[in-house]
């Protein structure tokens, strides 16, 4: 058995009813890859760990991980989060979700979570579609291609995720894809050791449903697209507005201090009681 | 040494009092007419002891906040009112099927929609019980008093802790911002109920196994028993599951848990009922109008009395019934088109006349508005 699955098994839960519910092929299971390689090399024990989601595919993956999980409901994920956070700071709180999960449904909790900075990493699996539907169009599908509701493609713009959580106050925001596996396990376990709001918006594919209604073709075929249109941040500065149309900036948006929430409201009990 | 204190507070100060005496230690909500004090009070009180408040962007993330805070083992509250409350009705259910204790404070104002902000009402009454989709129980306790605010409040967060359900307190704009005066008793004389943990090694730790009680011992995040919570039906483990059997066990030991605990859940009060041949059914600010109305008409030789379900859900049957047993007629005085009289029709097999007497103008009713249904039987 290669090392790394070896590394996986250790943290999947043995007594869950695999398979897992995802098609073969999806990109989750690459993220859920680098997401555990990312938390055993923060070394962070299992126990301390609490892993959140919401609804779709992609709010389907902490029930296959040996922490304390929890599938919420729809685009509410880091709501949860943040009782969970501000009860008990010591907890490491990771939050899993999907494009329309993220910035549909949940969308104003996602700027205000980023605004108060709640101390949590939020890692969103970005696949243009709602997979778990049926591939109805997300916050996300690009203007000009198709949907099951959507079959005359969409006449919407897009949000551009990272953007919008730098935006919101988010303090450390990077992108990256399921097909540079290894960068995404950087940009996560970056994500995991920052104090603050943290966000990672991982590029991936469905090709059952957003692949199959444009003729992108297989899984396959979608990664070498993300391998072919990925740009780093570094490049992408000198390049055109229109250069840049189709493409997948990756990199580090932004990293940066704020001011934490938990640890603000530990000086404000001070303040309360009056000793500060 | 802790003595009783004497106070002059509102309905919602005493919901607060209450709270945090019960050791509510996390409040999530949303600013709202008529619940607005029950937020700023917990945001005053709470860093003080430790505790923390979050003024969350709306209701459903209120409910959300809340629910991840008693997992992460704090005991927490929101409060709201119907538009609030109306939002808040899908996590509801996330924290009836996950089995999650927190507390819920609906003060009731006029609806539907916007409604009657700042006017009273007694509208929630079937949404409380039927708000959140899907077959559920629900507990919904409902004060008539500043001191009841208090207690209430109390027993509130205790039943959310020993059946893990969310629990809902409801008053109606009047008892929210009366004024009375209450007595505080010393923490030392509370009794206080927390959550069952598991004491078995986490390995056999078995997190949504029936027991007598049906109600599963509940671990807290980080203490070392990592187990899976999800709205989604779950089998013993808490894995997600269709199997009928699994399904069906679930849902029928979340209503059993409930059932079973009917006798410590209900609480009602009797006024001058023993001697009764007519009884006055009312709860929350009516219970109070019920009672001066019943004064009165003793006054005048009519015997007439009054029950008034503290518990309003699960509904109080039996009591129920031994009243319509024993009398000519039940009135219902109710701040809404006749919710809850609807439920003591469904329980009257013919024993008593049931007479209804509907507000809906976001006024209180007041004694002599039941004094003349009472000519109906006199
Ligand atoms: C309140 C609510 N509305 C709608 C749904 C139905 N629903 C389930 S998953 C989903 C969309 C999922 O899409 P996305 O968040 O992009 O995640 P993916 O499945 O693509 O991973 C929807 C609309 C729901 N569960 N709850
Ligand atoms: S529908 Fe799409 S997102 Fe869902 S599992 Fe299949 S490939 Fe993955």
């Amino acid at each position: 058995m290669p090392e790394y699955t070896r590394l996986i098994h250790q943290y999947l839960r043995h007594d869950k009813k695999f398979p897992h519910v995802w098609c073969p092929g999806c990109g989750n299971g690459i993220l859920l890859g680098s997401l555990i390689r990312a938390i055993h090399k923060t070394g962070l024990s299992k126990d301390d760990i609490v892993l959140v989601s919401g609804i779709g595919c992609s709010g389907r993956l902490p029930v296959y991980v040996d922490f304390n999980t929890v599938h919420t409901t729809h685009g509410r994920a880091l709501t949860f989060a943040t009782g969970i956070k501000l009860a008990n700071p010591a907890l490491h709180v990771i939050v899993i979700m999907g494009d329309g999960d993220s910035m549909a449904i949940g969308g104003n909790h996602f700027i205000h979570a980023a605004r108060r900075n709640i101390d949590v990493t939020a890692i969103i699996l970005n696949n243009s579609i709602y997979g778990m539907t049926g591939g109805q169009y997300s916050p996300t599908t690009p203007y000009g291609m198709k949907a099951s509701t959507a079959v005359y493609t969409s006449i919407e713009q897009s949000f551009k995720i990272s953007e919008l959580a730098v935006t919101a106050g988010a303090v450390f925001v990077g992108r990256g894809t399921v097909y540079h596996a290894k960068f995404l396990d950087g940009l996560i376990e970056k994500a995991i050791e920052k104090k603050g709001f943290s966000v990672v918006e991982a590029i991936t594919h469905c090709h059952t449903q957003y692949g199959r209604q444009n003729r992108l073709g297989s899984a396959v075929d979608m990664m070498k697209w993300q391998r072919d249109s990925a740009v780093p941040l570094e490049k992408a500065a000198k390049m055109s507005e229109k250069e840049l149309e189709g493409k997948i900036v990756t990199g580090i948006l932004v990293d940066k201090d704020l001011p934490i929430y938990d640890k603000e409201y530990k000086k404000l009990r001070e303040r309360a009681k009056g000793k500060a | 040494m802790a003595e009783n204190k004497t106070r002059l507070l509102q309905g919602n100060e005493a919901i607060v009092e209450g709270a945090i005496a019960a050791g509510c230690r996390f409040f999530a909500g949303y600013p709202i007419t008529p619940a607005t004090e029950i937020a700023e009070g917990m945001s005053v009180k709470l860093p003080i002891v430790d505790g923390t408040f979050v003024q969350m962007e709306d209701e459903i993330g209120s409910m959300g906040a809340i629910i991840g805070a008693s997992l992460a083992g704090v005991k927490s509250m929101t409060a709201t009112s119907g538009p609030g409350f109306s939002l808040m009705q899908e996590n509801l259910g996330f924290a009836c099927i996950s089995e999650v204790p927190c507390v819920i404070a609906n003060i009731m104002r006029g609806g539907p929609s916007t409604g009657l902000p700042t006017n009273t009402a007694q509208g929630d009454v079937m949404q409380m019980r039927w708000g959140t989709h899907g077959d559920h129980p629900i507990i919904v306790l409902c004060p008539y008093s500043v001191e009841e605010c208090f207690s209430v409040t109390l027993k509130a967060f205790n039943l959310s802790e020993r059946y893990r359900v969310p629990v809902i307190i409801t008053t109606d704009e009047v008892v929210a911002h009366m004024r009375e005066k209450i007595t505080l008793p010393p923490a030392s004389s509370l009794e206080i109920i927390d959550r069952v943990r598991p004491n078995v090694p986490p390995d056999w730790f078995i997190p949504f196994e029936d027991n007598s009680l049906g109600v599963p011992p509940m671990s807290v995040f980080g203490d070392g028993y990592r187990y899976h919570v999800t709205g989604l039906v779950h089998d013993v483990r808490g894995f997600p599951t269709s199997k009928p059997d699994e399904v069906d066990g679930l849902i029928r030991r979340l209503h059993r848990k409930i059932d079973k605990g009917q006798g410590y859940i209900q609480e009602g009060e009797h006024f001058l009922t023993d001697d009764a041949e007519v009884v006055i059914l009312a709860y929350g600010s009516i219970g109070r109008t019920a009672k001066q109305a019943a004064i009165l008409a003793r006054e005048n030789g009519q015997k007439v009395g009054v029950f008034r379900p503290i518990t309003l859900w699960p509904f109080m049957r039996k009591a129920v019934v031994d009243i319509l047993k024993n009398v000519r007629a039940v009135i219902v005085p109710e701040m809404n088109m006749g919710q809850y009289s609807r439920e003591v029709k469904r329980v009257d097999q013919g024993y008593a006349r049931i007479i209804t007497l509907n507000k809906v103008n976001g006024q209180v009713i007041t004694p002599e508005e039941i004094l003349k249904k009472l000519k109906e039987v006199y």
